[in-house]
Parts: C-alpha cells; sequence; structure tokens
C-alpha cells in the first residue's frame, strides 16, 4: 500500500466522490454552528424547501455575539438578539441540539466542542469559522467554512472540497520555561508569513509538539489559519486519548475500545510524502509578541521591531503603514511600552490551562492601576473549573474579574471593544486593524505574557516574573 | 443561493494596492449582525471608506470618482483571515463581479465562487501593470472571459486557473447545493 500521511488517511475515508477536475464531496462527521454564520443558511436550506439532513451530527452554541456581563438577562443590542433568538429558533425547529446562554455547556464553539468530547480523532469537523482547525488537535481534519458551504452540511451533511496540499511542520527540542504553546505558534507564523501555508492542510509533529498538553496542542492548530493554511492537525497519542476518554459525548465501554483501536493507526506513515517540510528548534523560541498588524508580524518580546533594512523592499510600504497604525516606530524596543488594556480569552487562550497560567504570574501580584483587564473563560465548564481550582479567588485578590463566557474582546463584536489608539496585549489570534475595535491596537502574546502586562502595566517579559 | 453566470466581462477597474487585506477590512465584524444576506455592501471597507464620525475618506479608493467598475484589483494574499462569507457578500452587493490578485486566501476564494464572483489570479508582474495602468488612465479596461480563462489588459494578455467544475458552475449558475442534493443517493450509501 502506499504510504499515506495521517491527513490523507483521515480524508480519504471520507470522500464519498470525487468530481473530475474539481473538487471532493467529503463527508462530514460533525458540523458546529454559531449565531452568526448560520441564520442565512437556515434560510437557504428553507426557501429550498429543505430540512436539515442529519441534525444528530450538528451541534450550537452562541458565542461570537453575545455579551460576557448580565448573561441572565434580555441581550440589549437588538441585532445581536436577533441573531441568538435566530439560532434558537433554527435549532429548535430542525432538532439540532443548542447550548444557549447560561446553559452549563455554552461557550466558545471551538472550547465547547472538544471539552464535551465531541471532537475525537479521525473526524471530519466543519464549523463556520476560520479558527475550527483547532479541533486538529486531536487528529481531526477539521476546517472553517463559508455559510454557503454551512447551508451544504445542513441539507447534506457533505461540502464539496478541492484537497489540499500537504505540508509538515516539525518543532523539536524542548521548549524553555516560560514559553508555551503560543509563543510556538506566534514564533512558526513569523518565520513562514500570513500566506505561506495558504493551499496546504499542516501537520505538527516532533518532540516539542509532542510535549504539549491537548490545551497547548488547540492552541498550535488554532492558529493554522494565521499563515493561511486550511487546517492543522497533530497525531494522536496517549495524551489525547487521555483526554477525551470519559467525556460526556466520547465513546464508552465496548465502543471506547473499538474507537480507540482505529485511533492508534491515526499517524503518518514513515514514507509518506509531504508536499512541503519545514524544520524548527524549540530552543530558538523566547515568548513572543506582535508588533503589526498582521499576525506574520511577530518577535521575540526581547527583539526589536525590525528596520527598514529588515523588511523586503516591495514590502516596506505595507510595513510602514501598519506601524505608523500601531503607533510604533521602526527598530523600536519592544520591552517597556505602555499597556492600556489586557485580554486574555479566546478560542486560542480561554481553556483552564490558560487561566492556570495567568494565574500563576498574578499570584500574590496587584493589577496595575493604568490596565483594564478582561479575563473571559472559553465556556461556562472552564468557568467552573476555575472556579474549583481556587483560581477566580487568586484573580480576584489581585484586583480581576472574571467576565463570562464568549468570543468577547476577540473580535469586539459586542460591547468589549478597546477604545481607538489604546494598546491591547491579547492572548487571542488575530491583530488586524479594528479587530478589537475600531482604532484598537493589538499585540498578541501568551497568556503568561498577557499577565506580566497586566501586573506591571507595560510589556514586560514573563520570564522576569518567576 | 442561485449564482450569477459568467462568460465575458469587460470594465473599467478599482485598483486596491494594499497586501494582505484580510476579512475583517472588508466588512469590520461590528457589521456582521444581520440575519439575511442583504445590504453588506454599504459597509464594505467600511473602516477604511469612512471615518469614524461617518464622513467618506477621500483618499479612500472608493470614494475617488475616477475609479469604478465591477473589477476589484487587490494586492497580495487578498482575503486572509477569518472565514466570514459575509466578505464576499458585501463586495458582490456592492456590484463588483471579479476580484483579481496576486495571490488569494483560500476561504474567501471558495467563497467569492459560492457567491458568483470570480478570483482572477495573475502573476505578480500583471498585476503591477494593472496597478500601473489605472494610474495613468482611470477609464482603463480589462477584460477577463471565463470560457478561455484569460483576462487581457490593453495588449497584454494571461491565462488564469480555475478547476473546471467551477467554471462549469460559474458558466451556466448552478450551485454546489444542488450538485450535492443530486447525489443524496451515493450520500446514503456512504453513511450505511
Ligand atoms: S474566540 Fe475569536 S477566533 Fe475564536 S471563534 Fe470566537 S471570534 Fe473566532
Amino acid at each position: 500500500m502506499e504510504p499515506k500521511t495521517l491527513f490523507d488517511k483521515v480524508w480519504d475515508a471520507h470522500v464519498v466522490e470525487e468530481i473530475e477536475g474539481g473538487p471532493s464531496v467529503l463527508y462530514i462527521d460533525k458540523h458546529l454552528i454559531h449565531e452568526v454564520t448560520s441564520p442565512q443558511a437556515f434560510t437557504g436550506l428553507e426557501q429550498r424547501g429543505l430540512k436539515v439532513f442529519r441534525p444528530e451530527k450538528t451541534i450550537a452554541t452562541p458565542d461570537h455575539n453575545i455579551p460576557t456581563e448580565n448573561q441572565h438577562l434580555t441581550i440589549k443590542d437588538e441585532l445581536s438578539r436577533k441573531q441568538v433568538e435566530t439560532l434558537t429558533a433554527n435549532c429548535k425547529k430542525n432538532n439540532i441540539s443548542l447550548y444557549g446562554l447560561l446553559h452549563p455547556y455554552n461557550g466558545i464553539v471551538h472550547v465547547v466542542g472538544p471539552e464535551l468530547g465531541h471532537t475525537q480523532p479521525g473526524m471530519t469537523v466543519v464549523c463556520g469559522d476560520s479558527h475550527t482547525s483547532t479541533h486538529g488537535a486531536f487528529g481531526a481534519v477539521a476546517f472553517g467554512i463559508g455559510t454557503s458551504e454551512v447551508e451544504m452540511v445542513l441539507a447534506t451533511q457533505c461540502v464539496l472540497q478541492p484537497k489540499p496540499k500537504k505540508m509538515r511542520i516539525t518543532i523539536d527540542g524542548d521548549l524553555q520555561k516560560g514559553v508555551t504553546a503560543k509563543d510556538l505558534t506566534l514564533y512558526v507564523i513569523s518565520q513562514l508569513g500570513t500566506g505561506g501555508a495558504t493551499g496546504y492542510f499542516v501537520e505538527y509533529a516532533g518532540s516539542a509538539v509532542r510535549s504539549l498538553s491537548m490545551e497547548g496542542r488547540m492552541t498550535v492548530c488554532n492558529m493554522s489559519i494565521e499563515m493561511g493554511a486550511r487546517g492543522g492537525m497533530i497525531a494522536p497519542d496517549e495524551v489525547t486519548f487521555e483526554y477525551v476518554k470519559g467525556r460526556e459525548f466520547a465513546p464508552k465501554g465496548k465502543d471506547w475500545d473499538t474507537a480507540l483501536a482505529k485511533w492508534e493507526e491515526l499517524k503518518s506513515d514513515e514514507a509518506a510524502v509531504f508536499d512541503r517540510e519545514y524544520n524548527f528548534k524549540a530552543s530558538d523560541i523566547e515568548p513572543m509578541l506582535t508588533y503589526g498588524t498582521n499576525p506574520g508580524m511577530g518577535t521575540g518580546i526581547t527583539g526589536n521591531i525590525p528596520n527598514a533594512e529588515n523588511v523586503v523592499a516591495t514590502e516596506l510600504p505595507s510595513f510602514k503603514k501598519s506601524l505608523e497604525y500601531m503607533g510604533f516606530g521602526l527598530g523600536d524596543k519592544l520591552i517597556g511600552k505602555k499597556v492600556d488594556y489586557v485580554f486574555v480569552g479566546s478560542c486560542t487562550n480561554g481553556r483552564i490551562e490558560d487561566l492556570r497560567m495567568l494565574a500563576s504570574v498574578v499570584k500574590g501580584r496587584k493589577k496595575a492601576d493604568s490596565v483594564t483587564a478582561w479575563i473571559v473563560p472559553g465556556s461556562k465548564q472552564v468557568e467552573k473549573q476555575a472556579q474549583q481550582e481556587g483560581l477566580i479567588e487568586i484573580l480576584e485578590e489581585a484586583g480581576f474579574k472574571l467576565r463570562q463566557p464568549g468570543c468577547s474582546a476577540c473580535l469586539a463584536m459586542n460591547d468589549d471593544k478597546i477604545p481607538a489608539g489604546k494598546y491591547s496585549v491579547s492572548t487571542s489570534n488575530r491583530n488586524f486593524e479594528g479587530r478589537q475595535g475600531p482604532g484598537a491596537r493589538t499585540l498578541l502574546a501568551s497568556p503568561l505574557t498577557a499577565a506580566a502586562a497586566a501586573v506591571t502595566g507595560v510589556i514586560t517579559d514573563p520570564r522576569d516574573l518567576f | 443561493m442561485p449564482i450569477d453566470k459568467f462568460r465575458i466581462l469587460e470594465s473599467t477597474y478599482v485598483p486596491l494596492p494594499a497586501e494582505n487585506v484580510d476579512t475583517d477590512q472588508i466588512i469590520p465584524a461590528r457589521f456582521l449582525k444581520a440575519t439575511d444576506r442583504e445590504g453588506f455592501g454599504e459597509n464594505l471597507f467600511r473602516d477604511w471608506r469612512y471615518a469614524a464620525d461617518g464622513t467618506p475618506n477621500n483618499d479612500f479608493v472608493l470614494n475617488k470618482s475616477e475609479y469604478s467598475g465591477k473589477i476589484l484589483v487587490g494586492g497580495k494574499n487578498f482575503g486572509s483571515g477569518s472565514s466570514r462569507e459575509h466578505a464576499a457578500w458585501a463586495i458582490h452587493d456592492y456590484g463588483f463581479k471579479v476580484v483579481v490578485s496576486s495571490f488569494f486566501a483560500d476561504i474567501f476564494k471558495n467563497n467569492a465562487l459560492n457567491n458568483g464572483v470570480l478570483p482572477v489570479t495573475v502573476s505578480s508582474e500583471f498585476l503591477i501593470k494593472i496597478f500601473q495602468a489605472v494610474e495613468k488612465d482611470g477609464k482603463q479596461k480589462l477584460v477577463i472571459d471565463l470560457q478561455n480563462q484569460s483576462i487581457r489588459l490593453n495588449g497584454h494578455v494571461e491565462i488564469f486557473e480555475i478547476n473546471s467544475y467551477k467554471k462549469n458552475c460559474l458558466l451556466n449558475g448552478f450551485d454546489d447545493i444542488d450538485y450535492l442534493l443530486n447525489k443524496k443517493d451515493k450520500i446514503e450509501a456512504f453513511e450505511a
């Protein structure tokens, strides 16, 4: 048999049909929906007189556009309320499980899927959201789709997709203390650039990746899209199985044994060929920070913003424009720059481990007075666990307050907007112009770096606080 | 959604020579609250097009009277970022039928095609020519011929790639859901 990559194995097992000179008809095991990218798909379905084909394979949670305070009250913003109500009505009408506001399972769609065991190795997972790549951490083929494709999946449980090329990114060695999965991913993106993996599906490999927890692996796969990749994935192993086992929707008893036997086969064959390979050394990575308006504009925290001679000449105008937006200069040092807001949350870093990291730095310290900090757990489950572990107490003692789960300032669709011109150190995934509110200036970082900024009020190397 | 048929388009074009134009710029998240597909064109490139107080920013291409047409020409890595199809809807709703760039982000490309907006990938040299030509003359035209997969600027012609399935869909106004619905038997057989 021809050697196959992990990606090939999962993809090929889901191809219903290949179209000559075109895409494949790909069967989808798990479809996640939220309030923003699904309403038009349901309308389309209705206009065609169709019903949802396999409602039991879809789950819904409102997350993008919900308030993160007073969730027990009626949503004030009329349009947001209508979106959430439309999702509720569509789910009811079509028998789709919904984890609505205040439901113990509500949360950001990419936090909820894995923590409930909906996401499993070897699956195909799609959602009308580009960070669906998160679920690849389990050895699933998971990718974001547009609303027309959401409609396709609702109607037929399939999407039409051209098969992407395959890339492997191997990171070997040990990460230094204070260097997290987020730093690893920001480092890789800074090396490949925002279009560096466009057209590819990425497999992450190497001892540094293996040594990550599931939370860390999700952070890495989550940001694959930030270098243009269709998705990212990691071969499942003991860490994966241990995480999935016992979760609400994971297979149980005999089914577990059958599933496990299959999952253990999910790895790239020795001789499998990738269209492209990159190798990095974990020891080269320091805590990372972005200084520009795309996630590829990042550097080690002790570094400086590049000088003109270190930027490709044709890219210099865009580069300068980006720095202008950020209020930074060529060659600037990052450490010591003032920070106004700190946002810890999102599907990248809104999991329990992220709150643990935050608490580890914050413990015994106080929030800087000049900083407004928004700590937003990724889900109700995360919130509950943080409570049980005493993390909330630690944070409150230091002057922080937890908000309620949701996407929040990651995309600022709700009221959680960073004001124009203000600097935000954010654990989210995008630093585009206006992403966190019109005129907001975002610096992407790990929860440790965000915590260090929150207690000092300036960009600080978190390693200095250990 | 049924899509418009596409054959040949000859039109003036709007140049947007910025690189990495992400979907948050094409349509900022705060305008994604609608539950239908209408009216997104109004907020296309909102934060580049208008100042915070709503007054038009005269430096932005969509506000310059010398540029118009059904073709938008963007810099490298157009449409990166979020999967929001609203970006394609906004471009379509504004009246663009074609977007030209030297490099497109994957999801945007799919979304555009699913809405009858043709993404045309040209070489970076050709892209520079397109930008230079319109700078000299705002009435400069491009001719896009889908059947022959060609894009023409004055005497220069380039051939662009599109898979034969998608080409056929656009030429005939077919959409993917119709195709998939015809495969129901096969899908059910696959499930069994
Ligand atoms: S947290 Fe941010 S990136 Fe993640 S799903 Fe929500 S909006 Fe998208």
